[in-house]
């Protein structure tokens, strides 16, 4: 989707707002959201793929209004409910359905180190062989899906160079959209500065983007 | 259950995502004084409501919610990061390993599993710089520097470092000569990167402790350079 959210190479944002001696959350109410989104996640119940379009559909004012946590949460209460786990209701009574028979959380305390370090993964181990090779001159497609993907709009149609093959992931246009895993290969791709931004950028420098196979053509 | 629950979380969800505090990240301002918490906010009440009926449906466990957030405010942060860094400054076989398979490298140190997100490292060196940014959302390596600051994943940021890196690194203090190739890494899949910095001239006398002391978030980012004294200011 063309949305706020796909913002690189704009122009218009500010100044970067340091702030020295960050602290992790910025309110407790933030760390809750944070930690309710890990353990809800222990579910199952959709990807991370989901969860980052929910972030993208939020209105472009409201994306740029609203704080990070904030849009956590609205995402939150969006899969909850579109997922099955709470109803609508639920969430509108603030109380379970009477009927509702109580769950056992899949993410306890005892757990925590070990789901740390065991997140699932969206690396897949399974063969699909490369539609591409290191060091394969190749352009990155001009599409302009309207649901969930990760080709941002700076780098469409703009020619590169594969630099790294990282293996098989989910495709997250599909896996976003319970459509399917759809595995294929992800690979770092070389630009130079000057073939996404013109004359204006330094001729040494580079961007590298992590793309899909399906995001990629010969060039 | 009190009204208050109920009118929140109703409120929450036909407000759908409207701003529940007035303090946007916009107003996140440099030595912004952080006292939310004096009077409980709309925003503190809503998130209440909504653990609550997640616990007593059974769908979370209220310690694993303490549990996570004590693990991102004090067991994971950049002291991780530092740690990888300063193992492959004082031991050559460990930065190969840590170039060539991140991941495990760092895995060895106890910070990742193979299972988790893929690493890659990327090495500064006084004609390349490396910058890490996720232009889509907020991608960052939680595992070896724990939760991103805000400007990360701000539009300032996620906007401009891609097409004017320098001018944005101008912005950390960080000015880079014509003669260095710039390269900003977009974490647009599952990949995460970790930039390994040039270690300073004069810390050859150092423990590999005193070396991860030196190490700060923002130069694991690409937007600062270690010094070779861990002086005040930045993080």
């Amino acid at each position: 989707m063309n949305g706020i959210h796909d913002m690189g190479g704009m122009q218009d944002m500010g100044p970067v707002q340091y702030e020295k001696n960050e602290p992790v959350f910025h309110a407790r109410w933030e760390s809750r959201v944070f930690a309710m989104m890990i353990a809800t996640g222990a579910w199952r119940k959709w990807n991370l793929d989901a969860f980052r379009h929910t972030r993208e559909v939020l209105p472009p004012a409201e994306y740029l209004e609203t704080g990070y946590y904030e849009q956590w949460f609205s995402g939150l209460r969006d899969l909850l409910v579109r997922r099955g786990l709470v109803t609508a209701a639920e969430i509108e009574s603030g109380v379970p359905a009477p009927d509702a028979v109580k769950a056992a959380p899949p993410l306890t305390a005892d757990m925590i180190p070990a789901a740390l370090t065991n997140r699932i993964s969206a690396n897949r181990n399974v063969l699909v062989p490369p539609r591409f090779k290191v060091g394969q001159r190749i352009r990155a497609r001009n599409i302009n899906p309207t649901g969930h993907t990760r080709l941002p709009r700076y780098a469409r149609g703009k020619i590169g160079t594969v630099h790294l093959d990282h293996g098989v992931f989910v495709f997250p246009d599909t896996n976003a959209h319970f459509l399917g895993e759809n595995p294929q290969h992800v690979y770092s791709v070389r630009f130079a500065a000057r073939e996404l931004w013109g004359e204006q950028a330094a001729p040494q420098d580079t961007v590298y983007v992590d793309m899909w196979d399906d995001y990629l053509e010969p060039a | 259950m009190t009204t208050n629950r109920r009118d929140f979380l109703a409120g929450s969800l036909s407000a759908a995502g409207a701003a529940m505090t007035p303090s946007a990240p916009h107003a996140h301002e440099h030595q912004h004084e952080h006292d939310h918490q004096a009077v409980p906010s709309d925003a503190t009440l809503r998130v209440k409501a909504l653990e609550s009926l997640l616990v007593e449906k059974g769908l979370v466990d209220r310690t694993a919610l303490d549990a996570l957030v004590d693990t991102y405010e004090n067991k994971i942060g950049p002291r991780n990061g530092a740690r990888v860094v300063a193992r492959a400054w004082v031991d050559p076989a460990y930065k190969a390993r840590l170039l060539a398979d991140a991941t495990s490298a760092i895995a060895e140190l106890g910070y990742v599993s193979k299972q988790g997100d893929r690493m890659v490292a990327l090495e500064n060196t006084p004609k390349v710089h490396n910058v890490i940014v996720c232009t889509l959302c907020s991608c960052y390596p939680w595992q070896v520097l724990g939760l991103p600051p805000v400007w990360y994943k701000s539009a300032p940021y996620r906007s401009r470092v891609v097409i004017d890196p320098r001018g944005v690194l101008r912005e950390f203090g960080l000015e880079l000569t014509e003669d260095v190739e710039v390269r900003v890494w977009d974490s647009t899949a599952e990949l995460r990167y970790l930039v390994l910095p040039e270690r300073p001239a004069g810390t050859e006398n150092l423990t590999e402790e005193q070396l991860a002391g030196l190490v700060t978030r923002d130069a694991m980012v690409g937007v600062a350079k270690v010094a070779p004294h861990r002086a005040g200011g930045k993080a």
